[in-house]
């Protein structure tokens, strides 16, 4: 569960944050509602947990909503991963 | 009644939210034809104010110029009003074939084929040729139009950080299982002013085989030594597989677009592109306008070197006078304020004061980055900027913003 936080953590900060970016950005942070990640650009967050977990979220489920923290794409990660 | 009260009450509310957000837009009546001075009526009602203009896409100053009103009306007498077809059943003039040559012979490139509008180019091209073997990398600051296009398109859509070639090469990498890459750009990106980084670019694409596509709206007709484009400026001519563009900002203002490029890639469109096949013909009078505007152009750089003779002396009226601008070469000159309702207290303000200009906040631009966007053009003389300046300094002034950069004005007035 930390290991999967600090991976989607890190690739956030990789993908989305500027160099001179000084948001912080934790496992709440708001993503798309607070305007680091813009729902076009999502789609590569989307693929980035789908490869690295082997997992395919559906369409209905990848809502903004559900990628807006990264505490809730944990979520979706582990309802997906299954038990 | 279908349109019933629970729905009209709902979608009052909803507007009722877009007001309160303050991203209600209001339109301003023109009295005029479009300038670098022109007679506005805002608000709805009021009496009529001649103010100078410092926000349209009018670069080289050529939407009211005397011989492109007269060739449009010479096309209007021997062509007449509309054509009344899509192009493939019975809308192709000679003029519309004349009027993609001539285009085609500016780019540099293979073939041109005319749109409604750029962005219709934009919204039918990525389909017509790439399919959901195929990816589209593109920079997270494309125009909306681009983005509406690649969501159209079956192929893999992603993205890079806003010119970092460092991130771009990645994704170039990531993606070598992919049929075809197409690495998608805008020319000059209209709200920062900056030009992409068309050499580098053009360099990855080659070695990682990818296609690049540049929508070059704000540059046609005015940047590069003798206005083709940013590919000129970055001498990569012939080497853009794609370039979009318009002639509804520098090429005459009126509308249409166009889809420049490989051969087969044009063709394709010709073939394929939804908003070619199903929507009107350019209307002859554009067209015939639009001849005019490319033999000007094509002419002479005059109007050009005069739009970046007043580019600079505007950059450097601004920094002189204190204020925090982004750095850059193109007409096109953020006045950075980060705080959105500063951005529009400014820009009210500035308009009581004879300037039009438009602040700028998100979900235009992102959030914290609010700007009151200036654009220059060759209609400008140098006792309208010296105006606009005085106008621009007082306002400043009476902010305390001038000569605060971005710390300073964020910790003043919040993002």
């Amino acid at each position: 569960m930390e290991d999967l936080k600090q991976a989607i953590l890190d690739y956030v900060r990789m993908e989305y944050l500027e160099e001179e970016d000084d948001r912080e950005v934790d496992e709440s942070t708001p993503l798309i509602s607070g305007g680091i990640v813009d729902s076009f650009s999502m789609v590569s967050l989307k693929r980035f947990v789908e490869k690295k977990y082997d997992i395919q979220i559906p369409d209905a489920d990848a809502s903004p909503e559900a990628f807006d923290t990264v505490d809730s794409i944990v979520a979706l990660v582990e309802r997906f991963r299954g038990p | 009644m279908a349109y019933s009260d629970q729905a009209r009450v709902s979608y009052q509310k909803e507007l009722e939210g877009i007001r309160e957000e303050g991203l209600f837009k209001d339109e301003r009546y023109i009295h005029a034809v479009q300038d670098a001075e022109i007679v506005v009526e805002f608000p709805i009602g009021s009496s009529l104010k001649t103010v100078i203009n410092m926000c349209a896409n009018n670069y080289l100053g050529l939407s009211g110029h005397p011989e492109v009103i007269s060739a449009a009306h010479e096309g209007l007498d021997h062509r007449g009003y509309g054509m009344s077809s899509v192009r493939f059943i019975c809308g192709t003039q000679d003029i519309h074939r004349e009027l993609e040559d001539t285009l085609t012979d500016f780019l540099g490139t293979e073939d041109t084929l005319l749109f409604p509008s750029c962005m219709d180019a934009n919204a039918g091209v990525f389909e017509a040729v790439l399919n959901d073997q195929d990816v589209m990398i593109a920079d997270r600051l494309v125009h909306a139009s681009i983005i509406d296009g690649m969501r159209l398109c079956k192929a893999m859509n992603d993205s890079y950080k806003h010119s970092d070639m460092g991130h771009l090469e990645m994704k170039l990498e990531e993606h070598q299982d992919r049929r075809y890459r197409m690495v998608i750009t805008d020319g000059v990106f209209s709200m920062d002013g900056d030009l992409a980084r068309l050499d580098e670019i053009v360099a990855l694409a080659e070695k990682y085989d990818a296609m690049v596509f540049v929508d070059d709206s704000h540059s046609t007709g005015f940047i590069g030594r003798t206005g083709r484009g940013t590919h000129e400026h970055f001498d990569v001519m012939g080497r853009i597989d794609i370039i979009t563009t318009t002639l509804g900002k520098a090429l005459g203002g009126a509308s249409g677009g166009c889809v420049s490029g490989r051969r087969e890639l044009v063709e394709m469109c010709r073939q394929r592109a939804r908003p070619y096949l199903f929507s009107n013909t350019v209307a002859p009078v554009i067209v015939s306008g639009a001849l005019r505007v490319m033999e000007i152009i094509s002419g002479s750089t005059e109007r050009r070197d005069k739009l970046e003779e007043n580019t600079l002396y505007w950059r450097k009226l601004l920094t002189e006078a204190g204020f925090d601008i982004k750095a850059g070469e193109s007409p096109i000159v953020p006045v950075m304020l980060y705080n959105a309702k500063l951005a529009q207290d400014v820009a009210t303000d500035l308009y009581d004061e004879g300037i039009y200009a438009v602040g700028f906040f998100f979900p235009v631009v992102p959030k914290g980055q609010a700007r009151i966007r200036t654009q220059l053009s060759a209609a400008h003389e140098k006792h309208h900027l010296d105006k606009a300046i005085d106008a621009f300094r007082k306002i400043g002034e009476k902010y305390g913003i001038l000569g605060l950069g971005k710390k300073e004005l964020i910790e003043k007035f919040g993002m």
